[in-house]
């Protein structure tokens, strides 16, 4: 063996070497991904084609039974109003909390006296636990003695006390609402990181051709702006598919379903009925649904992205 | 917009939006000082200044206060524990497959937590870990390690090789250049991380809610959540507590305001 091979395979056993002790750092976090999402996620599959309930628990026993939990899922009278709830829920608090923070990130992009601080406190209703806020939105919304209520009937708006959270033509809307106020904070920090990013000049040359005020926006800032807006988005609509805690703490589900959504009947099938299969088998598909958008969406938007 | 809008008017617009967007945190603290029993048709501003409510929440919460405050703390430290080499790692060595760890622990943070919940209960329930601060601890790090690693890796990916690789010719081994050369010039993505992490344990909702059952373990918002359920409400007493559990979030806010824009910025939170 000559002395060049032999210093290149030292070479190259010590950087074998390099590389797994350098792997070593990231082992705990593999470790933990696997123990709290893969096999989370794997389990929960498995689980979905069991009949799995709280005697599983005692007897071990979880027999295979196919299909039968999605087909008890998808066949109850609930499933299509509970699909309908969690995509009006998810779409129209995005579109709202877009609209509000893209306006909102347009009027914070000027410099102004207090501008920043206001900004950076607006972000409160998102910091704060999700809980907190539908503790006190439940007050805000109590029908008779809630301040909505108080401030319409002096205002005149209307004669009796709205029925927000009680009434199940009402209560969706409500719950949208609170997660608008919840969710604006996020989109106007993710969007105004967004426009900031815009060079100034692109205005100045833009100006020169006629492009100000609305027009400025549609031809200059909204297509520069549309990456982050589709991170927005993206982000916002798989957050908002899976939130459980906001409509738990607002109105558990009801009134009569009408604010049932896909998590929470998971959660309901789960740890209410114990039924852990069918509760597994509705969360498949509430993962089904977040891939299906995310793809869509992302496909939908790819020459933009590009561009 | 119209260029008539001055500086001023725009000042005055922004405090507007501010006091309509905070009303509702207004309100708490409004209603948390009413007497006991005042209902919620109250003045819209507090005649006396009441501490019954805080006397409630402290007597009733209390306990769930500590509760929380434990295992966010602890939880903080796990994330950093494991977060912080891989951010490390993830940043400065030339593995393979770099790309993949990326992306699974982007999509991780999108799996709907009831997902997890459903198949945590069923091996925790096995293992004798449902009422426990070490399983509840653990479950809510699955909150904030993917986002730790991720933000901490940008700060990190910022520091320059050839201070790591002046550290090596210094004699430094790589634990030690991680340790003493790494974490202090990423200071501010620790810190952001650890911030972040100890908000996310602290608003858990979904893992107080399905892995424990006891009166013993019971954090905040479970607290407050068993609060809203009960048949007769005493607003000031859960507002109190509400007070109580917005108190780091508002905190932070106040004292930490750089970090907590740039986690919130790094868009792949929560």
């Amino acid at each position: 063996m000559t002395a060049p091979a032999e210093s290149i395979r030292t070479r190259r056993r010590l950087g074998a070497r390099t590389a797994l002790f350098q792997w070593l750092f990231v082992v705990p976090a593999l470790v933990y991904i696997g123990l709290y999402f893969a096999y989370p996620i794997l389990q929960n599959i498995v689980t979905g084609f069991q009949h799995f309930t709280a005697s599983t628990f005692y007897t071990g026993e979880a027999p295979w039974v196919g299909l039968d939990n999605y087909v008890q899922v998808i066949g109850s009278s609930s499933f299509f109003p509970v699909v309908r709830n969690t995509l009006l829920f998810t779409i129209g608090s995005t579109v709202g909390q877009f609209l509000l923070g893209l306006l909102l990130a347009n009027f914070f992009r000027k410099h102004f006296p207090l501008g920043r601080v206001v900004r950076s406190l607006l972000l409160l209703p998102w910091l704060l636990p999700v809980i907190v806020a539908t503790a006190i939105w439940r007050s805000l919304f109590d029908q008779d003695q809630g301040a909505l209520s108080q401030l319409l009937q002096n205002l005149g708006v209307v004669s009796s006390g709205v029925p927000w959270l009680t009434s199940p033509n009402f209560a969706l809307v409500s719950v949208i609402i609170v997660n608008i106020w919840i969710g604006v904070p996020f989109m106007l920090t993710i969007l105004y990181g967004g426009l900031t990013e815009i060079p100034e000049e692109i205005y100045e040359a833009g100006a020169l051709d006629g492009a100000t005020g609305w027009r400025a926006f549609r031809h200059l800032t909204w297509p520069l702006l549309r990456p982050t807006v589709n991170v927005a988005v993206l982000l916002g609509v798989i957050y908002t598919l899976r939130s459980l805690d906001i409509i738990l703490g607002l109105t558990r589900g009801g009134p009569a379903n009408a604010t049932q959504t896909m998590p929470t009947q998971s959660y309901q099938l789960s740890f209410q009925l114990f039924d852990f299969g069918q509760g597994a088998a509705m969360s498949n598909l509430l993962i089904v649904i977040s891939f299906v958008f995310a793809l869509v969406y992302l496909r939908a938007n790819r020459p933009s992205v590009v561009n | 917009m119209n260029p008539a809008v001055t500086r001023a008017t725009r000042s005055v617009i922004a405090v507007v939006i501010l006091i309509v967007m905070l009303f509702p945190l207004y309100w708490m603290l409004n209603l948390s000082l009413q007497p006991r029993g005042t209902g919620l048709a109250t003045d819209w501003i507090p005649r006396a200044l009441n501490f019954d409510g805080y006397a409630a929440a402290v007597r009733d919460q209390g306990n769930s206060l500590l509760v929380s405050l434990i295992v966010s703390l602890i939880s903080v430290v796990v994330t950093l524990l494991i977060a912080t080499p891989a951010a490390y790692a993830l940043a400065q060595f030339r593995l393979r497959g770099v790309n993949v760890v990326l992306l699974v622990l982007a999509v991780s943070q999108m799996i709907p937590g009831i997902v997890i919940a459903n198949s945590l209960y069923g091996a925790y329930n096995s293992l004798g870990l449902l009422n426990s601060f070490g399983g509840l601890i653990l479950a809510d790090a699955s909150h904030s390690i993917p986002f730790a690693i991720l933000i901490m890796r940008v700060t990190m990916q910022g520091i320059p090789a050839a201070v790591l690789e002046a550290a090596k010719i210094d004699g430094a081994n790589q634990v030690r250049t991680f340790l003493s050369v790494a974490i202090p010039l990423a200071r501010n993505g620790v810190i952001t991380a650890a911030l972040f992490s100890f908000l996310f344990s602290w608003s858990d909702f979904l893992f107080a809610l399905t892995l424990t059952t006891t009166e013993q373990l019971r954090p905040v918002t479970l607290g407050i959540y068993e609060y809203l359920g009960a048949d007769q409400t005493d607003w000031n007493a859960v507002m109190a507590t509400a007070v109580f559990a917005a108190l780091p979030a508002t905190v932070l806010l106040l004292v930490a305001q750089r970090y907590v824009a740039a986690g919130a910025m790094s868009g792949s939170v929560k």
